[in-house]
């Protein structure tokens, strides 16, 4: 049984990926069998720090219909279908724009003639690689393309198995984001004590319930700020695993492409509270 | 008089968007009428440094969602089977729809025998106008979970260059979303100049680059600040050369500093702050260059 758990914030920056890659190699020094999942497919940056060897690249398509030639005989009826606007009408037959699909296959049930096919459109790649005994695999969104959901589906699909999987979402509270989270054993919210944090909190909480996950947080930069997001949490019975202060000495080692877990005492001292709680809920 | 459009974006979360964006908004107002616009509706939090009245909120009536009606529904699951979304499952014989899943294709629709399915137009997010002096704010909350974060985005944009012709503002400034997915690609077309707000981490050189081929791919020029240099000065070096491979022109630099969250829980912009009030009033005759040559 594979126990799933997500690092997400709604806010960006706050230290998704500093905790989740030094989870993660935490995680795999102490109970083997641990999967990492990059699933900010948009910004995949968990690679800069883990340095897998990669072993694998696989091109990830959507399909996304194609009109065969000679056959519409322009009835418009999957335009009036497509919710997304990604079939125009013309005279005589329609015209599809496959960057506005979203791949629901309507269009190709509903034409009278079967004048559409679906073909294959590219949309990104899956990465996957070893870092030490650690399996670490990735999302990388294509430049221009809009679609992030369906390739964290695939990612989460392709997970090689592991006993332990460790994901780093996406920021905000959207449609990948959700496809991100679905189905996670634990949610672990990392946020910071200033105002921004705090809004974005309280979206991700609610995503949260949405999706019956259950939840704990970690406040990064804990004194730089007040106690509100502290307070919030403590209404919301969510509990807090760790607090890490602002250090100098963390923001150097993570521009310097190493990982938190083996630089600093305050993250190896989050890293070692969050298993707890990774051991607690699985 | 030709309103300019000037987009922030970052590709990486927390670099400082929102601070910067904000303190553009401060320094513009004391020469035009501004509209600034928050357009990332996911984690909106312009608001929550520019001091202005609020409005009143707006419905966005995003995508539709699927509605199924327990009565005509047989329970053959045509509509589970033919839902690529994953969004309807088949509960004590009936269909049942999950909202959080439902992109509102209205494929369910068109496979159901029994007509048991309808489309209703979900309230996905809504959007509203704040006053403040000098400026307009416009700026939107997505739903949780919601699609058409993209066509949010197009709307407030839409609202704010009505706004711009209407109240004579010369600058509308959008603080972006982070990312390079849908709702970048709304927040930057059709804009007159992107700036990239990045940070000295391998992360933040890693997104600024897919930032920049993003700007590209639309076809946007873009130019680059640094905010908070003092955290790996060599990396800000690595950044300059990086930027001057990419053709995209290094305005600036911005430091670290601890009191920057203080200062923004107080509702100020960084011009506050004497180190950062020099380097943003020299950004932003740059910008204003750029804008109006």
């Amino acid at each position: 049984m594979t126990m799933r758990v997500c690092l997400a914030s709604g806010k960006g920056g706050t230290g998704k990926t500093l905790l989740a890659t030094s989870l993660a190699v935490y995680l795999a020094r102490h109970s083997g069998s641990v999967t990492y999942l990059d699933a900010d497919v948009e910004e995949p940056n968990g690679f800069l720090f883990l340095r897998p060897e990669i072993v694998r690249e696989e091109r990830v398509t959507v399909p996304v219909p194609a009109l065969k030639t000679g056959v519409c005989s322009g009835c418009g009826e999957c335009r009036r279908l497509c919710a997304y606007g990604a079939i125009l009408d013309l005279e005589d037959r329609v015209m599809v724009f496959p960057e506005l699909c979203h791949s629901c296959g309507g269009c190709v049930i509903v034409c009278p003639e079967g004048a559409l096919e679906e073909t294959p459109r590219e949309i990104g790649t899956l990465l996957r690689g070893m870092s030490g005994s650690l399996v670490c695999s990735a999302g990388r969104l294509d430049i221009g393309e809009t679609r992030a959901a369906p390739l964290i589906k695939r990612l989460l699909d392709r997970a090689p198995p592991g006993r332990i999987e460790v994901l780093d979402a996406p920021p905000g509270t959207s449609c990948s984001v959700t496809a991100a989270l679905r189905g996670a054993d634990l949610l672990v919210l990392v946020t910071e004590p200033t105002p921004f944090g705090l809004h974005d909190l309280r979206l991700s909480v609610e995503l949260g319930r949405g999706l019956g996950l259950g939840m704990a947080a970690v406040i990064n930069r804990s004194d730089l700020g007040d106690d509100e997001v502290r307070r919030y949490l403590d209404r919301e019975g969510i509990r807090v695993v760790a607090e890490i202060p602002f250090r100098r000495e963390i923001a150097a080692v993570y521009a310097a492409g190493g990982l938190g877990l083996d630089t600093s005492p305050e993250v190896l001292g989050a890293v070692e509270a969050l298993a707890g709680e990774v051991d607690r809920a699985g | 008089m030709l309103v300019k459009e000037l987009v922030v974006i970052s590709g990486k979360g927390g670099t400082g968007k929102t601070s910067l964006a904000a303190s553009l908004v401060e320094l513009a107002r004391s020469e035009y009428p501004v509209v600034a616009v928050d357009a990332d509706v996911d984690a909106s939090n312009l608001a929550l440094i520019l001091d202005a009245e609020p409005g009143e909120p707006n419905d966005f009536v995003g995508g539709e969602l699927a509605c199924v009606a327990p009565e005509p529904c047989t329970g053959c699951g045509a509509c589970v089977e033919a839902c690529r979304f994953a969004a309807i499952v088949l509960s004590d014989g009936k269909a049942l729809v999950d909202p959080l899943a439902c992109e509102g294709c209205r494929v369910c629709r068109a496979v159901c025998p029994a007509g048991a399915v309808t489309l209703r137009h979900s309230v996905t997010g809504s959007w509203r106008v704040d006053v403040g002096e000098g400026f307009h704010l416009i700026h939107a909350e997505l739903g949780i979970a919601r699609d058409n974060s993209g066509k949010l985005v197009s709307r407030v944009r839409r609202e704010a260059r009505e706004l711009a012709e209407r109240t004579g503002s010369g600058l509308i400034i959008v603080d972006g979303p982070p990312g390079i997915g849908c709702p970048v690609h709304a927040a930057l077309t059709g804009t007159d100049l992107a700036l990239v707000v990045t940070e000295p981490s391998p992360s933040g050189m890693h997104d600024l680059e897919r930032a920049l081929d993003t700007c590209s791919h639309f076809d946007r020029s873009a130019v680059v600040v640094v905010n908070k240099v003092d955290l790996a000065p060599a990396l800000v070096e690595e950044t300059a050369d990086l930027c001057r491979r990419r053709g995209a022109p290094f305005l600036g630099r911005l430091p670290f500093d601890r009191r920057v969250p203080g200062l923004l829980a107080r509702g100020l912009s960084l011009v506050h702050l004497d180190a950062f009030r020099g380097p943003l009033v020299e950004l932003w005759g740059e910008l204003r260059g750029r804008l109006n040559g």
